[in-house]
């Protein structure tokens, strides 16, 4: 049964209302009584129109800076755009500094770009499931193109960048050579490569390893894979945009798209298994403290558990 | 569905209105409530009344910390809630903070700030404002 309150939030999705557009993804993110109601009643068509972009890369290359600069462009193409920042939360305190919008407070009052910070909250993989909810929300709001930031190290910031159709690789000269690009392995999720703040040395020298790295893609369909940009002087971004728009076309003539948003479905699907799963195991373990295995208690609890579902 | 047991983060914005451009105290108290658990958003500093506003509800926040060092803030903390009342933001808790003589503390009170620090303030009593605040700011929905 949907609740006054989850009615209300739908009606103010629909009508683009930003406090309505917050509320919804905090309760997507909190996992409250409304977001199942929200989330089930949100507009399909709306969500498979959007496209996703995901931008990563090592901190200080310039993703939120690239993200304003896209933001720019896209905003006088008059398309709706929604940002979901990712920062990681502290392993400490579980607390967070979201500080991406630093950079984006340009867009602060244009009511059609809908900016949301998100701390990864520790948790493994269960940032997917909430960024994914978020995006389909702003989706829903009218959002057309919707990109997620966010630092490139971790895995649970490579789930989240498998969350986007078009995935956005931002290096910049000083960090370090292909060699260290390779070990990431962020190159082989990567649609893009940015070699961002280009004007400055060494740009040259990277941008000609990466295209080596980028080789094999590249012959597939003719599209720039290697582009550089001076984010920060608003350089380079149409033609970075202009190579995506090629390339979404491309994706959706081949289906590639929508075997992507298929198996990030999966992979969020996963996610809220471990979410919802994750705190009764905590508690089963909790109940009694056992020296045994890990292994072979694991497969007793999953036992346990089980039977407990049995009775219900 | 089973809902999660622990207390999800409050979610506080901290920003700095006007044209004063000293950020080590709003820093300071980004880094404080960090590592009391919470989720800052920072916006960095020169921003209008009005961008504060914007910001705190497109981000869900449950309260937004001010810090002026300016002499501004009897005209730029009150404004940042007018701004938030006329995007129906009028339940978040606004605190302020920075240099502000005590005659002023009383009439930034009256005007529905929150609470008010000064360099004095320790900075337990201010996290237990901004904790005492997110309570308040809360919804029934966004928090178990």
């Amino acid at each position: 049964m949907a609740t006054a309150r989850s009615k209300d939030l739908l009606t103010g999705l629909l009508s683009r209302d930003p406090r309505a557009i917050g509320r919804a993804i905090s309760a997507v993110e909190n996992n409250t009584e409304s977001a199942a109601d929200i989330l089930s009643a949100l507009d399909q068509k709306a969500i498979d129109r959007t496209l996703v972009l995901g931008i990563t890369g090592p901190p200080g290359a310039g993703k939120s800076t690239l993200t304003s600069a896209m933001i720019r462009t896209l905003r006088e193409e008059q398309k709706r755009v929604g940002i979901i920042a990712v920062d990681p939360s502290s392993p400490i305190s579980g607390g967070a500094i979201l500080g991406d919008r630093i950079r984006m407070m340009d867009h602060a009052l244009d009511q059609d770009v809908v900016v949301r910070s998100m701390a990864t909250r520790g948790r493994l993989g269960g940032l997917c499931a909430s960024a994914g909810a978020a995006l389909r929300i702003m989706a829903a709001a009218g959002c057309e193109i919707i990109i997620i930031e966010t630092v490139g190290v971790g895995q649970s910031e490579m789930d989240i960048v498998r969350l986007a159709d078009i995935t956005l690789m931002v290096l910049a000269p000083g960090f370090g050579d292909d060699i260290q690009a390779m070990k990431a392995g962020l190159l082989e999720v990567a649609d893009f490569l940015v070699v961002n703040k280009s004007d400055l040395p060494g740009a040259e020298a990277l941008c000609m390893d990466m295209d080596q790295v980028f080789r094999d893609k590249r012959e597939n369909d003719g599209i720039p894979r290697v582009l550089q940009t001076v984010a920060s002087e608003n350089q380079g971004t149409l033609q970075l945009l202009t190579a995506i728009k090629t390339f979404a076309r491309h994706m959706e003539g081949e289906g590639i798209k929508k075997e992507r948003r298929h198996k990030a479905l999966d992979a969020e699907t996963l996610d809220w298994v471990m979410e919802i799963l994750r705190p009764r195991f905590i508690e089963a373990m909790s109940k009694k403290a056992e020296k045994k295995d890990p292994r072979i208690r694991a497969k007793e609890l999953i036992h346990e558990f089980s039977a407990t579902l049995n009775d219900e | 569905m089973a809902e999660q047991e622990q207390q999800t983060p409050y979610r506080v914005l901290i920003g700095k209105p006007g044209l004063d451009g000293h950020d080590r105290g709003a820093k300071f108290i980004a880094r404080a409530l960090r590592d009391e658990g919470f989720e800052v958003i920072y916006t960095g500093i020169r921003r209008t009344a009005a961008e504060i506003a914007a910001t705190a509800i497109q981000e869900d926040v449950d309260a937004v910390g001010l810090s002026s060092l300016s002499g501004a803030h009897l005209r730029l903390f009150p404004e940042v809630i007018s701004e938030l009342r006329t995007r129906g933001g009028e339940d978040i808790p606004v605190l302020g903070g920075g240099v502000i003589p005590d005659e002023d503390i009383q009439l930034l009170l009256e005007a529905g700030l929150d609470a008010i620090f000064t360099p004095g303030t320790p900075a337990e009593a201010i996290i237990h404002s901004f904790t005492e605040a997110c309570r308040k700011g809360t919804d029934g929905d966004s928090k178990k």
